[in-house]
């Protein structure tokens, strides 16, 4: 079971759908007991860095998923969901994440267009079993104004080029962290969750 | 690379998609859920909703049909029509919507964009402008499914939407749309040079050079509705051609 952590806004549904093409049982949930008998936990996110950590705090689920991360069961952040597992963000102030991977966000240079929106191409950075070994560029789905600008460079698995480089999948031990949207990624972002999804098991 | 993007607009009335010309003539054409797999299946980058239907009973309708539509769907959708309030706003995001598109309600409230953006973040919140032309190189902004003139200047209130906090803007060019002869240029351009954020072009597209001469202006994507309802252009055929005009576009789509 997989539990896709609830904390307001955004489009959950999506996510769940594309589960339920691979055939994964998932739940929606802020609730504490369900996340810690998942086998797995998804942390989706749009909106900003502040109001998100404000309100998984409110629910008492920072500690969770610190507690959870800490114990090695799989913890895969979407989007926000990603950016929220850093120790810093620059969004509009200056935010505390949850600490779970070294690095902080600031805003897209703005010599570029921001929002980062649209598809645009992956550049793989170290072979993994995400990836087929003899992937060519394949363009998944981004929507994202603030990105990963420090972080461990032993993390990267890809990145996209965007006025600058925008780290795309990052993953330290259980921790994955994907900048796109997967299940808004065509065929490849279902193929990548599937892949996700049996790397884990 | 960042790719351009194709996106079919889908008018749904009553549970059905339907095709309008200049906002009127409404016909019936097909089954929202199936063309919405269809275009997905094609390569689409993003599907467009729109409601054109007014009641609360066709409302909840509505809201079904977005829900079967993301179930069906890898790719992102934006949805627009009759959104008044940020409770309609996140209705539609909870059925499964990725984008909501705005327009008459922020032209009566412009502050329900910059709640919008606050609330649900910028990247979901898309202002959506119905501009005509008014004199030679002045457009202004029209309401009510175009009915009226808000007398407001088309780009100053680009300009606006940005500042509220808006992620990305469609531009409606009413003289164009339906007519095929090509995207208003001048307009479009001048929103886009205008802000720093994305713009769709929509209205007049009728052939594959209509995308191509939009999309090679500095626009991030082109909308378009008959020309794909009736498969006078097929998606797969436009990116092969927009890729030989070294257009960026997706086309491995697996």
């Amino acid at each position: 079971m997989i539990a896709i952590i609830d904390y307001g806004a955004g489009n959950i549904k999506s996510l769940q759908f594309a589960l339920d093409k691979l055939n994964k049982r998932s739940i929606v949930t802020t609730d504490v007991a369900e996340i810690k008998q998942a086998d797995s936990i998804i942390l989706p996110g749009v909106g900003a860095f502040k109001d998100a950590m404000e309100a998984i705090r409110q629910l008492h689920l920072d500690t969770v998923l610190q507690e959870e991360a800490q114990k090695g069961k799989p913890i895969l952040g979407i989007c926000l969901g990603m950016q929220l597992f850093y120790e810093q963000s620059l969004e509009n102030g200056d935010w505390e994440g949850l600490g779970l991977l070294k690095g902080s966000i600031t805003r897209i240079s703005s010599e570029v267009k921001v929002p980062h929106m649209g598809w645009n191409t992956l550049d793989i950075q170290q072979a993994s079993p995400l990836f087929e070994s003899k992937l060519e560029n394949p363009y998944v789905y981004f929507v994202h104004s603030y990105a990963v600008s420090s972080y461990e460079e032993s993390t990267l698995l890809a990145s996209s080029q965007y006025g600058q480089l925008i780290p795309a999948i990052v993953q330290k031990g259980n921790i994955t962290g994907m900048q796109f949207h997967p299940e808004k990624s065509g065929e490849f972002g279902i193929e990548l969750l599937k892949r996700y999804e049996e790397m884990i098991v | 690379m960042l790719a351009k993007r194709i996106i079919p607009c889908l008018d749904v009335d009553n549970g059905r998609v339907v095709k309008g010309k200049k906002f009127q003539n409404i016909q019936d054409v097909a089954d929202p859920v199936e063309l919405a797999k269809r275009y997905n299946n094609e390569g689409a980058d993003e599907l467009v909703f729109y409601d054109i239907t007014a009641s609360n009973e066709q409302r909840g309708i509505f809201l079904d049909v977005v829900e079967k539509v993301a179930k069906e769907i890898a790719i992102p959708f934006m949805v627009g029509g009759g959104i008044r309030t940020t409770k309609d706003i996140h209705q539609v995001l909870r059925s499964g919507a990725d984008k909501v598109s705005i327009n008459s309600a922020a032209v009566q409230r412009p502050d329900l964009i910059f709640e919008s953006a606050q609330k649900f973040g910028s990247q979901c919140t898309v202002l959506s402008i119905d501009a005509k032309e008014v004199a030679s190189g002045k457009w202004n902004v029209f309401i009510n499914g175009g009915r009226k003139d808000t007398g407001m200047d088309a780009i100053e209130w680009a300009k606006k939407g940005e500042a509220y906090g808006v992620g990305e803007i469609v531009v409606n060019a009413m003289d164009a749309d339906g007519e095929k002869n090509g995207y208003n240029l001048p307009l479009t351009t001048a929103i886009a040079t205008a802000v720093n954020i994305p713009v769709i072009a929509s209205g007049g597209a009728g052939n594959i050079e209509h995308f191509s001469e939009v999309l090679s202006q500095g626009i991030d994507a082109a909308l378009a509705a008959s020309v794909f309802h009736y498969g006078e252009i097929k998606i797969p055929a436009l990116k092969t051609s927009l890729n030989e005009q070294e257009i960026p576009v997706r086309r491995n789509t697996k």
